[in-house]
């Protein structure tokens, strides 16, 4: 049977608190149908597209398989929705406008969120390099040691996004 | 990419090459809003018709210009091309312009949003309506000056009177104005010589609200008092309905927020008040456990090619092209050959899985709409037809408002999740979004049909002298109409599918006919029913249905894909046997000078190509789009590893020339997606399926999923792309949606040939196909 819960969540730097009916419910629809936010998105729900993912305590998540009850009390939960919050763009939207780096745009809020989230911790981790083409490729492939996670873009802008986000790189890890 | 930044407002920050603007607000006004917006003001319209109650292609009001297109924006950067087309004539500036689109009760049926199609067809209709426009206001403004209208200049929404600092805005003049107009065929249009934005790049209108999450697809409609709706679909497309497990009824029906499991026929959904009540009622494990009863079993996935061919499974033989006599060609060739080729069912798999919503009331409202449904579909005024039969009301009563789904690339499940959310809301009385899971997508979205070629050719003195191909194919062409059981929901709730086409021109032999000049040349087209006919010569559904092969559709160049796979290739084949030069064979076989030039835009490449062997070579193909529109020529580089059979195409270049070039950076933009979705089509691409159906119903193999899924390209696999444009001004403005997918199967598997001695004619070439025909040499 289900089992109610309230979670404490920072939400874009807002704190919050959010009941459901069931515990197990989610995070990406706890997000979109009772938090109002719009950036993750439905893709497949299976984790292997890219586009419900949200960054919680700083880590990439798959917002589509992460039930609510196994965020942590207080965890802060960052989405596209409120990247440019403070009215200044993040790099990674910019870049990706300059470059017209998306067509029908639906996977762009996990490549922008993965992307950002692998950057950061790139720059936690003491590493301020920007990544190379291939590595962008490999990290948006799932296939760098930083993540497994795949991304999916269906329309063909992968070699903007990937410039795009070679492009932004600088300023995020500065 | 080559873009520059072309527009000229002071508050666009111009930064890199192409101006971001992320402070504009909303570029599109809401439907309903700007329809009455028309209905109450004065100011300029230009209308479909002369009749009362006509819809509009432009309307011009004091707070400015807002464009009506029945062609919708699908994510390919159409809205801004049309809009570079409009403001181009009416002298404005691109920033100032409404964009309403895809609304049966605002915007004229422009048809279906599809075949490369929009800029071609719906430019040349939204032109003339500016065009018109532009006239009037010229009228207007040698009225307010008592001049006469060549004293006038026009320029970003201001006429001034030359040779005076007099001036006045178009604001102005709509303000004291009330006049409402019909397209002028004869208005006369901007020289190409004179296009200030059209042929200029120009950033997407619509990508600063996407990549900020403030756009809002078809997924993030809501409707005041909206349920939640999920599809529960049969074990199989011939499978019938037995029954809902009574246990798991009230295992259900204890899920907080639930609210109903609507059942006809064949068709079951859940609908819940919260979207995870409907994810819970829907899931075998701990909502309704369904029952059905297998029906008759799929024609098996491996004998596809030979039952493609098989005539008991043809319902017609269609002959397309008769020149000359190839018997007679081929017996006195120097050099003949024989190939078949093969490709498989592939899927458009829509990134995100499809959703509608709608809104079915027990009466219609003031307006006399009793439903509304909003929909990512390419076609509104079809799909309306098609829900209104479903629903038993009449068409004028319902209304469908285009909204943004994710990219579709032809008739996938957007119109299906709708009639799904419409026989809900029927049923419940509420307003019901439907999500469907991405197994729905990936198992039920209609697809693009496999097809198998068998051609013979013959070669003398370097020149092709004998061609014919025998295609054989299921439909292409399964879009939704007044029939409705053209939506999956009407299949399964007892209608019949439309009847299938009589014959394959623009659809299974889109693009079989070759632009080549071969003296003799055959062609035949054969027409394989998807499932039990009326007779054996009837493309009528019999009843009930019931499927031998998938349910098939229009997917990205319908046949095109497949057979310019067949016909590059097999060109290739006989290039090799001939002893001449592809790139050669294929300007000596082609009259046409636009034709030779896309082709001969490649030739340096092709001549700095790396010599083949060892796993690495170069590839080619061309083809003219429907054979009568936009040119598309590519060169594919390849490497094989010969140990694996795994090939990656590291680069790509493409010589396009569709005429008139409306916004060379979106034009770029789509041939790069084509060449990456070709390559994808080529080398990973293949619905799987068994007796039942689909059973590819993800992106990749897991643990929950054990079996091989259907996985697309990844990003450490797409190639680097260039692009030739050849622009032609003086040339109508044809569609680029899909002409260089159709060049990028042949090319990489000439090129494949190249790097290894070894022809493959099967798609997708995945490293199993590559070694297997590796090894047998």
């Amino acid at each position: 049977m289900p089992t109610p819960l309230t979670r404490t969540l920072m939400l874009n730097g807002r704190r919050l608190a959010v009941s459901v009916d069931d515990g197990a419910e989610d995070l990406l629809y706890v997000l979109r149908d009772r938090l109002g936010q719009h950036g993750p998105r439905f893709g497949c729900g299976v984790s292997q597209c890219g586009a419900c993912t949200v960054l919680v305590d700083g880590e990439i998540i798959r917002s589509c398989v992460t039930p609510l009850n196994t965020v942590a009390e207080g965890a802060s939960v960052e989405t596209l929705d409120a990247l440019d919050a403070d009215g200044t763009p993040n790099p990674l939207q910019r870049t990706f406008v300059e470059k017209q780096a998306a067509q029908c745009a639906y996977c762009v809020n996990g490549i922008v969120m993965g992307s950002l989230g692998w950057l950061r911790q790139r720059k936690a981790a003491g590493d301020t390099s920007v990544p190379s083409e291939d590595e962008i490729a490999a990290f948006l492939s799932g296939k760098s040691s930083a993540s497994t996670f795949d991304y999916i873009c269906r329309c063909g802008a992968h070699r903007r996004m990937i410039e795009a986000i070679r492009q932004a790189a600088p300023e995020v890890l500065a | 990419m080559t873009a520059t930044d072309i527009s000229r407002r002071g508050f666009l920050a111009g930064i890199g090459s192409i101006a971001v603007a992320f402070s504009l607000g909303p570029v599109a006004v809401r439907p309903r809003e700007a329809h009455a917006a028309a209905q109450a003001q004065d100011g300029l319209r230009i209308d479909e018709t002369g009749d009362t109650g006509s819809l509009s292609w432009l309307v011009l009001t004091p707070s400015g210009l807002t464009i009506h297109s029945g062609k919708v924006e699908l994510g390919t950067g159409t809205q801004t091309a049309l809009t570079q087309i409009v403001v181009e004539e009416m002298h404005l500036d691109a920033g100032h312009v409404g964009y309403v689109q895809g609304d049966t009760e605002v915007t004229p049926d422009q048809g279906v949003t599809a075949g490369s199609k929009t800029v071609q067809n719906g430019g040349p209709q939204l032109r003339q309506a500016a065009a018109t426009a532009y006239q009037a206001l010229l009228g207007l403004a040698a009225q307010y000056f008592h001049v006469s209208k060549d004293q006038l200049v026009a320029d970003n929404g201001v006429f001034r009177l030359e040779g005076t600092d007099r001036q006045v805005t178009y604001d102005h003049l709509v303000a004291q104005a009330a006049v409402v107009l019909t397209a002028d065929p004869k208005a006369p249009t901007a020289s190409p010589a004179d296009y200030a934005v059209v042929g200029r790049p120009m950033a997407r209108a619509d990508l600063p609200d996407k990549l900020t999450a403030r756009f809002r697809y078809v997924h993030d409609v809501t409707v005041p008092g909206m349920l939640h709706g999920r599809v529960v679909r049969p074990s199989g497309r011939n499978a019938r309905f037995v029954s809902i497990d009574p246990d798991s009824m009230a295992r259900a029906k204890a899920i907080p927020g639930f609210v109903s499991v609507v059942q006809r026929g064949n068709f079951v959904g859940v609908v819940g008040r919260t979207e995870w009540a409907a994810v819970q009622a829907a899931d075998a494990d701990t909502g309704i456990q369904v029952d059905w009863a297998d029906g008759e079993p799929l024609v098996p996935q491996d004998s596809l090619p030979q039952a493609l061919r098989d005539p008991s499974n043809q319902y017609a033989s269609v002959e397309m092209v008769n020149v000359g006599d190839v018997d007679q060609a081929l017996a006195s060739a120097a050099a003949t050959r024989e190939a078949s080729y093969f490709t498989p069912f592939q899927m458009h798999g829509a990134m995100g899985a499809s959703c509608g919503v709608a809104d079915v009331r027990a009466a219609p409202d003031a307006a006399g709409v009793q439903a509304t449904v909003w929909s990512g579909t390419q076609d509104v005024y079809a799909l309306r037809g098609a829900i209104a039969h479903l629903l038993g009301l009449s068409t004028d009563s319902v209304r469908v408002v285009y909204e943004e789904a994710a990219g579709c690339y032809g008739h996938n499940g957007a119109d299906d999740s709708c009639a799904d959310a419409a026989l809900m809301s029927q049923a419940v009385g509420r307003p019901v979004r439907v999500q469907w899971r991405r197994q729905d997508e990936h198992g039920w979205e209609p697809l693009g049909p496999a097809m198998a070629h068998d051609l013979r050719g013959g070669v003398t003195a370097g020149k092709v002298v004998a061609w014919e191909h025998v295609l054989c194919s299921p439909t292409h062409g399964s879009r939704p109409n007044d029939n409705p059981g053209t939506l999956l929901a009407g299949a399964l709730t007892g209608s019949l599918p439309a009847t299938l086409p009589t014959d394959p021109d623009d659809s299974a032999g889109r693009n079989a006919p070759v632009t080549y000049a071969f003296p003799n040349n055959h062609l035949t087209g054969k027409l394989v029913r998807s499932f039990e006919t009326t007779g054996t010569t009837s493309g009528v559904p019999a009843a009930p249905l019931r499927y031998r092969f998938l349910r098939s559709t229009a997917l990205r160049s319908l046949g095109g894909l497949s057979n310019t796979f067949a016909n590059e290739s097999f060109l290739d084949e006989l290039a090799a046997a001939g002893g001449v030069d592809p790139l050669e064979l294929r300007l000596r076989s082609l009259d046409d000078p636009r034709a030779k030039a896309v082709v001969e835009a490649l030739a340096d490449t092709w001549a700095a190509r790396p010599k083949g062997g060892n796993g690495t070579g170069a590839g080619l193909a061309y083809q003219r789009y429907e054979t009568q529109f936009a040119y598309a020529a590519a060169y594919v580089e390849v490497q094989v590893d010969m140990g694996t059979g795994a090939v990656r195409v590291p680069r790509v270049v493409v010589a396009h020339d569709c005429g008139l070039v409306i916004n060379p950076d979106g034009l770029r933009n789509q041939i790069e997606g084509n060449v990456v979705q070709g390559v994808s089509r080529a080398l990973i691409e293949e619905v799987l399926f068994d007796a039942r159906g689909v059973t590819s119903v993800v992106w990749e193999q897991s643990d929950f999923h054990p079996t091989p899924q259907y996985p697309v390209i990844r990003f450490d696999a797409v190639p680097r792309i260039e692009t030739v444009l050849i622009d032609r001004p003086d040339q109508p403005a044809w569609g680029a949606g899909e002409p260089t997918i159709g060049v990028i199967p042949a090319a990489i598997g000439n090129a494949v040939f190249a790097a290894t001695g070894v022809r493959i004619r099967t798609l997708p070439m995945t490293p199993d196909r590559v070694l297997k025909a590796l090894e047998s040499g």
